[in-house]
């Protein structure tokens, strides 16, 4: 193995691409529920959801084992997390916004919900373990645009949700810029009363806002789950909080993030891969060193930019019309 | 019968304290029907031997009493960090990694300074908590000069400790079963006689501990000046800023002393043979259902008391049932309790209007009655 990634840019493209995307969809789905004023910690549960559905649904339909079906399974398995996401998500909208309920917790609520039920439900249905798996290769080649120079190492090898998540992204980022609802979901984070008075319902933005977030979370958990946990035992290792660090340091602004999810997926696949990259594992720092560097990393960049923080200026608090 | 319900009913409305209680009461319910309701849909046979086994379960012996005292000491004491961290406005989600870390501190002492003697225990004690204050320290100090959020901040220091302690462990007190040594005989928990009482060979004093905490947290939240400062700078920040407390040194001595909690916590659950510290790329799930045990007692220490003890035996029933069903089914019910503790301020709204209503029918029932007479 430490032979064929003795080149660092193949790492990146086997393994930094795929994650990049992850943390991205993740990021900007934690993106939309801020920005329209509510917190979010729970993209790590969404996430597990996400996997678990997919994961479950994948395992079902794993009789049909040919190329092409496989990615229909992937197809399938990606569509079934977003919806679950999607659908899990209105538990936390529905207390954070219709119930005015502190949105740490009912999160946190989340966070705890999804891993205990993957765990009940594979130990009830699926074969008596704590894992699902659907271990076998997802990975494509496209024909032609893997010849191409420069980019071709990104249609080689790749995953389906990696194209599935570049087109989300421009998709999003432009809707977010560009359109009305995007103007919507932003004034609502800032100001919700201004929105309020401008005949915006306020109330359902926040709803549209956090149940797309756990649209996103959901493909993301998928998406990561078919890349990189074949196994899958109900827990994302803390992507879905790094995603959410990314938000803040990228001060909850989609291009900021990208760049951060750059830098930070490198590290990801450092602390992840460090044995087979050539030059590190010569290095040879205990593995547990490498495990908790996007960790600590996180936490330096936090101290750095948070003290002139731009976060969005109606974040966590509930929207309450007799405050106008 | 129906005068005495009126009377409970206004009771209930002059005490804040009777409504809080009742909106737990209420999110407990919630999550064990949504137990129950699983339980149906799984196998509805055996549904009602579940839901019995869970609630009343634990009652069939002293040993399973004692299984409850014991395991309730670590989650009394994480919920204890995490309702202190409240009342000053501060969300400890970083309790399992001051737990961790705090574990650790305990291990280390306690396999390594046997020379102590008498003194060992305490010792290992004490640097759990010294364990736990450090790794609360880091956020509180974040928090209060660089503006990091303490949750975020918290998050990445669970999986830093994770990570750094599977090392700590690795260099200094490995033992090759992938987990680390188990301490000297001289630093474990005695049981003071509570074996016998129980019949329960792993029961040992860390209840007692715990119980003494949670009664030192409650005197110091509601009997000192320092306790009261806490308060109010969780209340309201500018407002405590304007009477002269300085409120950023009370967030950091407020996360030093959750910290402590909760790294207390691991040496009560570790300073002791039969569940060894393992290595493991996991958070300690004992920190987030301190979480849970926090709000659903509204984060008075007093209130951690009951509500870890509920946990605790919940546990123990999941476990006796799992015959019918797999015990991972408690982790929902906690789960959806805490959701239900969340949606609270709307609950407590509803009784209060509920109590109200029903006083006031009551009133005039008796007003128009008095009229006939």
């Amino acid at each position: 193995m430490s032979e064929i990634f003795s080149d660092l840019s193949f790492a990146v493209f086997w393994y930094a691409v795929p994650i990049m995307i992850v943390l991205l969809l993740v990021s900007l789905g934690g993106l939309m529920s801020e920005r329209s004023g509510v917190v979010n910690i729970a993209l790590e549960g969404i996430m597990v959801m996400g996997a678990f559905t997919a994961a479950t649904v994948i395992y079902f339909l794993r009789q049909a084992d040919d190329p092409m079906g496989r990615q229909w399974m992937v197809l399938i398995g990606l569509s079934v997390g977003a919806i679950s996401g999607f659908l899990f998500s209105f538990f936390h909208a529905f207390a954070a916004v219709r119930m005015q309920s502190n949105q740490i917790i009912s999160a946190t609520a989340l966070n705890m919900f999804a891993p205990a039920l993957h765990v009940f439900m594979a130990r009830t249905y699926i074969r008596g373990t704590d894992s699902i798996n659907i271990r076998t290769t997802y990975r494509i080649t496209v024909p032609i645009l893997s010849d191409l120079p420069v980019v071709g190492p990104l249609f080689s090898n790749a995953f389906l949700s990696t194209y599935i998540g570049i087109a989300i992204l421009i998709a999003l980022t432009i809707m977010f810029y560009k359109t009305r609802l995007g103007l919507r979901l932003r004034s609502c984070g800032e100001n919700p009363h201004a929105a309020d008075s401008l005949g915006i319902d306020v109330g359902k933005i926040r709803y549209i806002g956090v149940m797309m977030s756990g649209l996103l979370a959901g493909l993301g958990g998928a998406a990561y789950m078919i890349a990189f946990d074949n196994d899958f035992d109900g827990h994302v290792l803390g992507l879905g909080f790094l995603a959410l660090a990314l938000l803040i340091s990228g001060q909850w602004k989609p291009l900021r993030i990208l760049v951060f999810a750059m830098v930070f997926s490198l590290f990801y696949v450092v602390s992840s891969q460090h044995g087979s990259i050539g030059f590190l594992s010569s290095v040879n720092l205990p593995s547990e060193v490498y495990r908790s560097m996007p960790f600590i990393i996180t936490l330096v960049v936090l101290a750095f930019f948070s003290k002139a923080t731009q976060a969005p200026k109606a974040l966590g608090e509930p929207y309450d019309v007799g405050k106008r | 019968m129906n005068k005495l319900w009126t009377r409970t009913l206004e009771a209930v409305a002059k005490k804040p304290n009777a409504i809080n209680i009742m909106s737990s009461l209420l999110a407990i319910v919630g999550g064990l029907l949504f137990g129950f309701i699983l339980m149906l849909i799984i196998n509805p046979n055996l549904a009602f031997y579940g839901l019995y086994r869970i609630t009343v379960g634990p009652l069939s012996s002293m040993r399973d009493i004692g299984w409850v005292l014991r395991n309730a000491a670590p989650i009394l004491l994480t919920g204890l960090s995490v309702a202190f961290a409240f009342r000053t406005g501060l969300f400890n989600i970083g309790a399992t990694g001051q737990l961790t870390v705090g574990a650790f501190f305990a291990l280390y002492v306690g396999v390594n300074w046997t020379w102590l003697g008498p003194a060992h225990l305490w010792v290992a004690l004490l640097a759990a908590m010294l364990g736990g204050a450090l790794w609360g320290a880091i956020p509180g100090l974040l928090k209060a000069f660089r503006n990091v959020h303490e949750v975020v901040a918290s998050i990445m220091l669970n999986y830093i400790a994770l990570h750094m302690i599977n090392l700590m462990v690795r260099m200094t007190i490995y033992h090759p079963d992938e987990r680390a040594l188990y301490p000297a005989s001289s630093a474990r928990l005695p049981s003071w006689g509570l074996e016998s009482v129980f019949s329960f060979p792993g029961m040992n004093i860390g209840i007692l501990i715990a119980l003494l905490m949670a009664f030192i947290i409650h005197l110091v939240l509601n009997k000192t000046v320092f306790g009261y400062e806490l308060k109010s700078v969780g209340l309201s920040r500018p407002a405590a800023r304007y009477a002269g407390i300085n409120e950023k040194s009370r967030v950091v001595y407020s996360m030093i002393i959750a910290g402590s909690i909760a790294g207390l916590a691991g040496g009560v659950m570790f300073l002791t043979t039969g569940i060894p510290f393992r290595l493991s790329n996991v958070l300690l799930m004992q920190g987030f259902t301190g979480i849970a045990v926090a709000l659903l007692a509204l984060s008075a220490p007093l209130g951690v008391i009951f509500a870890a003890l509920f946990f605790s035996w919940i546990t123990r029933g999941g476990n006796l049932a799992d015959r019918a069903y797999d015990p991972e089914l408690i982790e929902i019910i906690v789960a959806v309790i805490i959701y239900f503790s969340a949606l609270s301020l709307f609950m407590k709204q509803v009784l209060a209007d509920f109590v109200k209503r029903r006083t006031k029918e009551d009133v005039q029932l008796h007003e128009s009655q008095g009229d006939v007479s």
